[in-house]
């Protein structure tokens, strides 16, 4: 467990030392994440490793981590109430607009290239194009 | 209260104690429901400490620093995230290009709608900044709020409500769409609402969980790459 949290913490550091060096406002722990996946990727890293085990143990209580900040609403509920208009629309626009521009991205990408699949059940009228 | 008493509760140890009650009680709650998408443990944490800091009279800031031991391990926890996109890459056959240019496309479409959207509607640059980021998984968006000059707790609350709300109407949203590829529906909900959205399509099915995982991972990146360079166009 130690020895795994080591690793990350040896990443996250990793990542802040590039962060600063590049200059990018990038956030230290992100330039981490992308430097561990290289090397786990390189050393094609197995599930019993100490880094998967301790990096596990603390991904199944991310939630527990982010209770600090979002206590912080506290302190915002005046801008909460004051802007509700703009940030549910902002918040739920944003994202009904992402996903389909994905969704149809990805889908549209499948089609030109010629590898379109179908896994759900065929609906009533037939989805006979791929079959 | 006695006063030794009223100073035991506001100490860090107390502090400490009812963050972890009201995450266990969330957690309890979380399996009694089923996993039900409703149900995230951190809702009745936070619920909990906002309580007992306003009953309790704390300031935030020092309820922030006590529990500094909690909060410093958001950051090994976002490098972790490595994990699952390492276990999952071995996926992506057939199908990277699909799913780069659909992240990418994605996390700019989330960005530039979430701050267009809030600028019609009058918001300031500040709330922009801190709506910027809210596809991004919520330790992500905390982080990048932060460096841009936003609000981290409310990137906090936004990133979990979206979260929230699409791991409920996201499934029923694609079926409506008409994605019918797994591997597009799970990168879809994935890429805009995170690790929230993706247990709710762990549920659904693997592969869409799987692709929801990864989309969630390859999203953080994007949106971090590029929240800096159109941060310069748009404010």
């Amino acid at each position: 467990m130690i020895a795994g949290l080591t690793w990350l913490l040896v990443f996250q550091v990793l990542g802040e030392v590039v962060v600063r060096v590049l200059d990018v406002t990038v956030p230290g722990p992100v330039a981490g994440m992308l430097l561990m996946f290289v090397f786990l990727r390189l050393r094609r890293y197995g599930d019993d490793g100490s880094i998967v085990r301790a990096g596990s143990a603390l991904l199944r209580h991310l939630q527990l981590f982010f209770v600090p900040a979002g206590v912080g609403i506290v302190v915002y509920l005046g801008v909460l109430r004051d802007h509700a208009l703009p940030i549910a629309a902002a918040v739920l626009g944003s994202w009904l607009i992402g996903l389909v521009v994905v969704a149809w991205t990805a889908v549209g990408l499948e089609r030109l290239l010629g590898k379109p699949r179908d896994d759900l059940e065929p609906g009533p009228h037939g989805a006979g194009e791929a079959a | 209260m006695r006063d030794d008493l009223l100073d035991l509760a506001r100490s860090p140890l107390a502090l400490l104690l009812v963050t972890l009650l009201g995450y266990q009680a969330g957690r309890w709650l979380q399996a009694r429901t089923g996993g039900h998408a409703l149900a995230q443990p951190v809702l009745p944490a936070i619920g909990a400490a906002a309580l007992a800091i306003t009953v309790l009279d704390v300031d935030y800031a020092d309820y922030r620093s006590a529990t500094e031991l909690i909060a410093f391990w958001l950051g090994p926890a976002t490098v972790a995230l490595a994990i699952p996109l390492h276990r999952q890459a071995d996926r992506l056959k057939g199908f990277v290009v699909p799913l780069l240019v659909a992240i990418v496309v994605g996390a700019a479409t989330s960005i530039v709608t979430a701050v267009l959207i809030a600028r019609v509607l009058g918001a300031d640059e500040v709330l922009e900044k801190t709506l910027a980021t809210k596809a991004a998984t919520t330790p992500v968006a905390i982080a990048l709020t932060d460096t841009l000059g936003g609000i981290p707790p409310l990137a906090a609350v936004f990133a979990i409500s979206i979260g929230i709300f699409s791991a409920i109407t996201g499934p029923a949203t694609l079926d409506l769409l008409r994605v019918r590829d797994r591997r597009a529906r799970g990168l879809a909900v994935g890429a805009v609402s995170h690790g929230i959205g993706a247990s709710r399509m762990l549920r659904e099915d693997e592969t869409e969980g799987a692709f929801a995982g990864l989309a969630m991972g390859l999203s953080a990146l994007a949106i971090s790459l590029l929240v800096p360079v159109l941060a310069l166009v748009l404010f």
